[in-house]
């Protein structure tokens, strides 16, 4: 399906560096932000009809918040940490007056009326939205290949896939359209298109990153974390979005430490344990190697490294089908063709919203509605969803009981290397096992990053997952800044 | 595996979804759900009777804010996003049996 001469890489690096050296150069008055931001629209428009990042470019909106910051710089302001740099956002975050889809058609041509607070946060540290990027339709999928608008292309080769669901901001970031994005991670929707991408990307701790406006799927596991080409870019993008929102009541009312100011300590004396039960069937063997291979460059670096047992790891996917249906079933009723996005008109209000529902949502959308209606249902209920929510209970005794021996735990972030578009659309369950690695962090609750570190047999990117308990990401960021050093 | 889940299971669930599926659609969902629920039977044979269910990561009580007046959404702005308003509210097609 994919036409030959399209198998180039269109992987590069963002055109002005790194968000570190961007926001440095414009603070400074090296230069100006509407350079900044022409710079990136540029190669934007040079192979996003290839990659397809993006779901829209706000071009205009971009140069002129660019021209307003340049203005205030004039005027001797200091915009903030990340003044002038281009961020692409997952169209799942709220941004007011400006269209957010989710991927869907049911949310087509739908502007909300507020913005999410991690969009808030980026506009007052300076930061310039310059597109909302594609995923699967409600952030459900490991592909990217599930919207309404088309799949997204892995930008290393356009015939694979970017994984998913944030692989609109993965592409983006590994295209070098824009330095930083964001993502958000239910079952591994941000690492696991880092990996696949060949960058950076965190799922910080629950409730660490505010959810407010950040339309739910799983409202138990979903959080907002960074992409990046560096590790120091995702510290310097979660000092800027962590911290606790009153209009989340789920988000942590604790004060939060500089990740930035601590990533150079490296790992001397940090107990780091790979999960053995990661590591075996069904992890290709170029992808467990690489992650042996970050084993050994994190004890070189004089972390103590051992082998971790989490048993109740594998039981995370099954568990997590369970509860991330249910919970969509739940959050995804209020599409109903009543208050906002689309309505297909009938007869009655019955009629009205099963036509609007019918025609609004994709398979694989409709696909876990009706599972996690079942697992809900009279009679299953305790077979299933109560079942799963007691497997949660096991997953969180048994990361506590390897944290009691080991400071991080270390896995693959993804079974493989990035599959080819297709290959896996027609048999949902073997798109499912594709994050079997990435799960149980969201089950537990806890922090996990994914760094890139070598590539597999086809060339194609392997990324490393370091996972870290509840408010570990001050060390997480360390061993991963390590990692990155190491890395082939 | 169609034992797991049947297709008349599947065509009750939509209808509970308010989702209208055709033929080749019941087909396929009833043969996709059973496999999903397959690989659950993992879950399913666990006895973890004495283990207590965790809905959530983070336990939290009852989060309330002070009891004080503060901005919320502009009414014009939220309606004009509703595929139908009338008099400052959401309009809907007839509802409780009224002729339509």
């Amino acid at each position: 399906m994919t036409p030959p001469e399209s198998a180039r890489s269109l992987a590069a690096a963002p055109p002005l560096g790194t968000a570190a050296d961007i926001a440095r150069s414009v603070r400074a008055g090296e230069r100006s932000a509407r350079e900044v931001v022409d710079a990136h629209l540029a190669t934007v428009a040079a192979n996003e009809a290839e990659v397809h990042a993006f779901n829209l470019v706000l071009a205009d909106e971009a140069r002129a918040a660019a021209d307003v910051l340049d203005r205030r710089i004039a005027a001797g302001e200091d915009p903030g940490p990340l003044a002038g740099v281009p961020v692409a956002l997952k169209d799942n975050l709220c941004t007011r007056g400006i269209p957010t889809t989710c991927s869907s058609k049911i949310l087509d041509g739908w502007c909300p009326p507020y913005d999410a607070t991690v969009v808030q946060r980026l506009a007052g540290a300076g930061a310039i939205a310059i597109g909302k990027t594609n995923l699967d339709e409600f952030a459900m999928g490991s592909s990217t290949e599930n919207s309404a608008f088309g799949a997204t292309r892995n930008p290393h080769d356009p015939s694979r896939v970017p994984g998913g669901s944030s692989g609109g901001s993965a592409a983006a970031v590994a295209a070098g359209f824009v330095p930083i994005s964001l993502g958000s991670d239910t079952g591994g929707s941000i690492r696991q298109p880092a990996a696949l991408c060949g960058v950076v990307g965190l799922k910080p701790t629950y409730g660490l990153v505010s959810r407010y406006g950040l339309i739910a799927f799983a409202s138990s596991l979903d959080q907002i974390g960074p992409f990046s080409t560096t590790v120091a870019d995702a510290a310097l993008l979660l000092d800027v979005i962590a911290g606790h929102d009153p209009h989340d009541s789920t988000s942590i009312p604790e004060p939060v430490p500089s990740y930035s100011d601590t990533l150079d300590r490296g790992v001397e004396g940090l107990r780091i344990g790979l999960i053995t039960e990661l590591m075996g069937d069904g992890i290709a063997p170029d992808v467990a190697a690489r992650v042996r291979e970050a084993a050994a460059a994190l004890q070189a670096a004089g972390a103590r490294v051992g082998e971790a047992s989490v048993p109740a790891a594998l039981l995370g996917l099954s568990a997590y089908y369970l509860i991330a249906p249910a919970e969509a079933s739940s959050n995804l009723a209020r599409y109903d063709g009543v208050r906002y996005g689309l309505r297909v008109d009938a007869p009655t209000t019955g009629e009205m919203m099963t036509a609007t529902r019918t025609a609004g949502f994709g398979a694989e959308v409709k696909r876990r509605i009706m599972l996690g209606t079942y697992a809900l249902s009279a009679g299953y209920y305790d077979a299933y969803y109560g079942k799963a929510l007691k497997v949660r209970t096991l997953i969180i005794r048994d990361f506590a009981a390897a944290y009691e021996h080991f400071d991080l735990l270390l896995s693959p972030t993804s079974p493989t290397t990035a599959f080819a578009l297709g290959d896996k659309t027609a048999d949902p369950l073997s798109m499912y096992l594709n994050d079997v690695c990435t799960i149980p962090t969201n089950l537990s609750g806890d922090a996990a990053i994914s760094v890139p570190f070598g590539t597999g047999d086809d060339g194609l990117p392997v990324g490393v997952q370091l996972l870290a308990p509840a408010l570990g990401e001050v060390p997480l960021l360390r061993a991963a800044a390590v990692l990155e050093e190491a890395a082939p | 595996m169609s034992e797991r889940i049947t297709r008349d299971d599947v065509a009750h669930v939509a209808t509970l979804a308010k989702l209208a599926l055709s033929d080749a659609e019941l087909d396929e969902f009833t043969d996709q759900l059973a496999a999903v629920l397959d690989h659950a039977a993992d879950v399913e044979a666990l006895d973890v009777a004495d283990v207590a269910p965790t809905a959530h990561p983070y336990p939290l009580a009852n989060v309330l804010r002070a009891d004080e007046l503060a901005p919320t959404l502009d009414r014009d702005e939220v309606l004009a996003q509703a595929p139908a308003v009338t008099d400052g509210r959401f309009l809907v097609p007839a509802i409780l049996g009224e002729e339509p």
